[in-house]
């Protein structure tokens, strides 16, 4: 049996006029990596923001372990990285993980533990505002991973990282998967969806494929996620007009 | 609510005011500063005008400081994300604002014990109530000013707006707080405005701490100002959403 953590229910959110997220319906599994993709504005962060319960919602449902996102049970058990930095940028990185930890009733070896998977052990003791781009997002990526949590939901988080250390957060988002957590992670970056066990395409406020990599390749007689996206939207439009 | 998650509030608060030098000296520093140039304006007149203006400034800067730093430390908060990260966290809102106002309360004692030391001992206020009595009026008053200004960040998009908000909550007051005209000698319509002040009651308090030695006066004006702070925390709360459009 496929064990749904997430439920999304002909989900409607209006931001000022714009509906920016219109009848969605989506269930993500755990122990698997989830990838969202699409370009900036067509609601991927909505999307997040509804999953972790701190969006208004205009109608529908969200539900994480049969609750409501955002509920207070649910909290402790969230990982959550929004495209700011969120997080102090006058402590260090391992003040900052210290107050989080308390924040969430961590254990001490969690801070310790956290900095480690992050790979920022050397810079443990930097004021975070004197780090580079790459080490602030892995800084508040760090935050995410305090709670071993069962939900991560990771807004954009390999933006302006190099190469290798892109790898080796797949791999880390991989390895939590394996634990049992269920990993929803966006990116606008099309060569990322190949390391995703599952992957969502995103346009204005709908999904518009919804399979595995290579089954959406297959689908769409293309060879890369980038050329998929294309004729998905192409054959949208197409069938608008029909 | 929750102490530990208070707590840790507290402590970050002040380790990053720890961190960040300029500003520590500024909150402890420059009240005193000004208070000796106020004192000093007035050395070579004759009468005790030090004594009259002297207790009203103990009130008018705690006040006026916290407002600033809060005002401008907690929209902060709200623009960097790190708000909306700690929402989404097991993090109640009465931790979020009381640990703040622990934190700048901590930090307003200190500044009303150095004022409050100056004034009386260095610089001669004379006063006939208890000294300590003056000191935690200061701190209440810097409390006020803390709520105030978590209150108002909600209403600022960026720190510079949070910065006009002082000509508009702040100046009022101490302009009609009764630092410059004594309150009942005021048109009966500003006397009414000034009654609805939290920082007239601060001022009612000091001026009564330096002429007399009852103190029930004091602690119904210091109920008044502590009740403007709490009901500022509540509007606070209030205003600090989980869910945000």
């Amino acid at each position: 049996m496929v064990n749904n953590l997430v439920e999304i229910r002909d989900l409607v959110v209006d931001r000022g006029k714009r509906r920016v997220l219109d009848g969605l319906h989506l269930t993500i599994e755990q122990g698997t990596v989830t990838g969202l993709l699409g370009p900036s504005g067509c609601g991927k962060s909505t999307l997040m923001r509804s999953l972790v319960g701190v969006q208004q919602l205009t109608s529908g449902s969200v539900q994480v372990g049969g609750v409501e996102a955002g509920s207070k049970e649910l909290r402790p058990r969230l990982g959550y990285v929004t495209q700011d930095a969120s997080i102090y940028l006058d402590l260090t990185v391992r003040e900052n993980l210290e107050f989080f930890a308390r924040v969430l009733g961590s254990d001490g070896d969690a801070v310790s533990r956290a900095i480690e998977r992050v790979d920022l052990a050397d810079h443990a003791d930097q004021v975070v505002g004197r780090l580079s781009g790459g080490q602030l997002s892995r800084a508040s990526l760090a935050v995410a991973l305090l709670g071993s949590p069962d939900l991560l939901v990771l807004d954009e988080p390999t933006v302006g990282l190099d190469p290798v250390l892109r790898r080796d957060l797949w791999v880390l988002f991989h390895r939590l998967a394996e634990d049992g957590a269920a990993v929803f992670v966006s990116s606008h970056v099309m060569d990322e969806a190949d390391r995703c066990d599952r992957l969502l395409l995103m346009r204005d406020g709908r999904i518009i494929a919804d399979d595995t990599p290579d089954r959406i390749r297959a689908l769409t007689h293309t060879d890369d996620i980038e050329a998929a996206f294309l004729v998905l939207v192409a054959d949208a439009e197409g069938g608008g007009r029909a | 609510m929750n102490p530990r998650i208070l707590l840790a509030v507290t402590a970050r608060v002040l380790t990053q005011l720890r961190r960040d030098r300029r500003t520590v000296a500024m909150l402890l520093v420059l009240p005193c500063v000004l208070i000796t140039l106020l004192w000093w304006m007035f050395s070579d007149l004759p009468g005790d005008l030090f004594d009259r203006f002297g207790p009203a400034l103990l009130a008018v800067f705690p006040f006026t400081v916290m407002f600033l730093v809060t005002s401008v430390t907690t929209l902060r908060e709200r623009s960097s994300g790190t708000l909306e990260r700690l929402l989404a966290m097991p993090m109640g809102k009465v931790d979020f604002l009381v640990g703040y106002a622990l934190a700048f309360g901590l930090v307003a004692t200190l500044q009303a014990a150095l004022a409050v030391t100056l004034s009386v001992w260095v610089l001669g206020l004379s006063i006939a109530g208890h000294v300590w009595l003056l000191g935690l009026v200061a701190v209440v008053d810097a409390i006020l000013g803390t709520a105030l200004g978590l209150f108002v960040s909600a209403f600022a998009q960026t720190e510079f707006q949070a910065v006009q908000f002082m000509p508009l909550f702040v100046i009022p007051q101490i302009i009609l707080c009764g630092l410059f005209v004594p309150r009942t000698a005021m048109p009966p319509v500003l006397e009414a405005i000034s009654n609805l002040l939290p920082l007239s009651y601060a001022t009612d308090a000091m001026q009564h701490l330096v002429r007399y030695t009852t103190t029930a006066e004091v602690w119904r004006d210091l109920a008044v100002v502590a009740a403007f702070a709490v009901g500022a925390l509540v509007l606070g709360a209030a205003t600090l959403r989980r869910r945000t459009p």
